[in-house]
């Protein structure tokens, strides 16, 4: 891995998954999911069914990117917070420990000023969360060996052809 | 950066294409959503102009199956190809674990393709990336135009380091899959190594 890999653990993924779906509830929001600033999805709650995640992790990732350059040009670190309105549902969008994206779609149920407090808080425990798996991986990096292997060690030709042969 | 995700065994990873303006970037983005199983893709989204040039990035996400029990899936992105948007050009680079160099076989194009390679060589560096190790192939698109430079020249001028080249006609999806798979392969096996 590289130093700037992110590697899942199951336990962490769990603790995620449960601030998020926390989060749902006390910010009364219909969706909430996280990703990375390149654009990948770490994990998602809520009524995600009607929505086509990845495009969205995507262009969240794009939005956010595009907002650190705007956030430079004028001599700012960041803008940690993004918010969308429409006329039903919202978007709300931080930024967690300079590292990943917390995304919230909300409609009238609930209002920016709910979601914002929870979200503060939320933030808090994530980076926690986080902070866990750099260690982790820091770790397991400096030990040397890892408790798990990587699935493509092993990896052949004919499994990359196959992929691509279906 | 690929992201390993163990808990729900994936693998997501994430290819660029890179090049001068109207070199077929996109082109070649179109030709692989079309060609794809409707089950392993999901929708292809251009942020482009009113004109159909890239704005800032189309995006194609792929759902190749499963290595070693792994689901794997490719995120493609393109670039703005041009000059003035390289603002844009080098967001769209961070974290990425390979790039696809299209180049544009006329001979009009050759500076610009150039000028390109170094442009990436320096976005990359921004990143900390370094073209030199980065998984990496090189496309020469447009083979079938009256004006394309011979095969030799080209390589001669914009080949870095013995990376696999590809001889295409992406609109018509000469050597497209080619391109891909050959990176795709590359990133996999830098993987494995790690």
């Amino acid at each position: 891995m590289g130093a700037s890999d992110l590697i899942m653990y199951e336990e962490e993924f769990q603790k995620i998954k449960e601030i998020i779906g926390k989060l749902k509830v006390d910010a009364n929001a219909s969706v909430v999911f996280l990703v990375d600033k390149n654009g990948q999805q770490i994990a998602a709650t809520g009524d995600i069914e009607r929505l086509d995640c990845t495009s969205l992790a995507s262009l969240t990732a794009g939005n956010v990117a595009a907002t650190d350059g705007l956030a430079k040009l004028i001599g700012e670190k960041e803008f940690s917070v993004l918010f969308h309105e429409g006329e039903k549902d919202n978007i709300h969008i931080s930024i967690v420990g300079g590292k990943v994206i917390l995304v919230v779609i909300f409609d009238e149920r609930s209002s920016l000023g709910l979601v914002r407090l929870r979200v503060k808080r939320c933030s808090e425990e994530l980076n926690r969360v986080f902070q866990q798996i750099m260690d982790k991986t820091e770790r397991d990096r400096a030990s040397g060996e890892s408790f798990f292997q990587s699935p493509f060690a092993e990896i052949t030709d004919e499994d990359i052809d196959a992929l691509f042969n279906e | 950066m690929s992201f390993i995700n163990y808990a729900s065994r994936e693998i997501n990873v994430k290819l660029v294409y890179y090049g001068p303006g109207l070199c077929g970037k996109t082109t070649n983005l179109q030709y692989v959503y079309e060609k794809t199983n409707p089950n392993a893709k999901g929708k292809l989204i251009s942020l482009a102009t009113e004109t159909d040039r890239t704005l800032f990035f189309d995006f194609l996400p792929l759902d190749l199956g499963t290595v070693r029990g792994f689901k794997t899936r490719f995120h493609l992105y393109t670039v703005p190809g041009q000059v003035f948007y390289d603002a844009s050009r080098k967001l769209i680079l961070k974290g990425v674990d390979g790039v696809i160099f299209v180049a544009d076989s006329q001979e009009a194009r050759m500076d610009a393709n150039t000028e390109a390679i170094e442009n990436l060589k320096s976005n990359l560096e921004e990143h900390g990336f370094d073209l030199s190790t980065i998984p990496y192939v090189l496309q020469l698109n447009k083979r079938d135009l009256p004006t394309a430079v011979p095969l030799e020249e080209m390589l001669q001028a914009l080949r870095i380091k013995n990376e696999s080249y590809f001889e295409a006609v992406a609109v018509k999806g000469i050597g497209v899959f080619d391109t891909l798979k050959a990176c795709a392969k590359q990133v996999l096996m830098e993987l494995s190594k790690k």
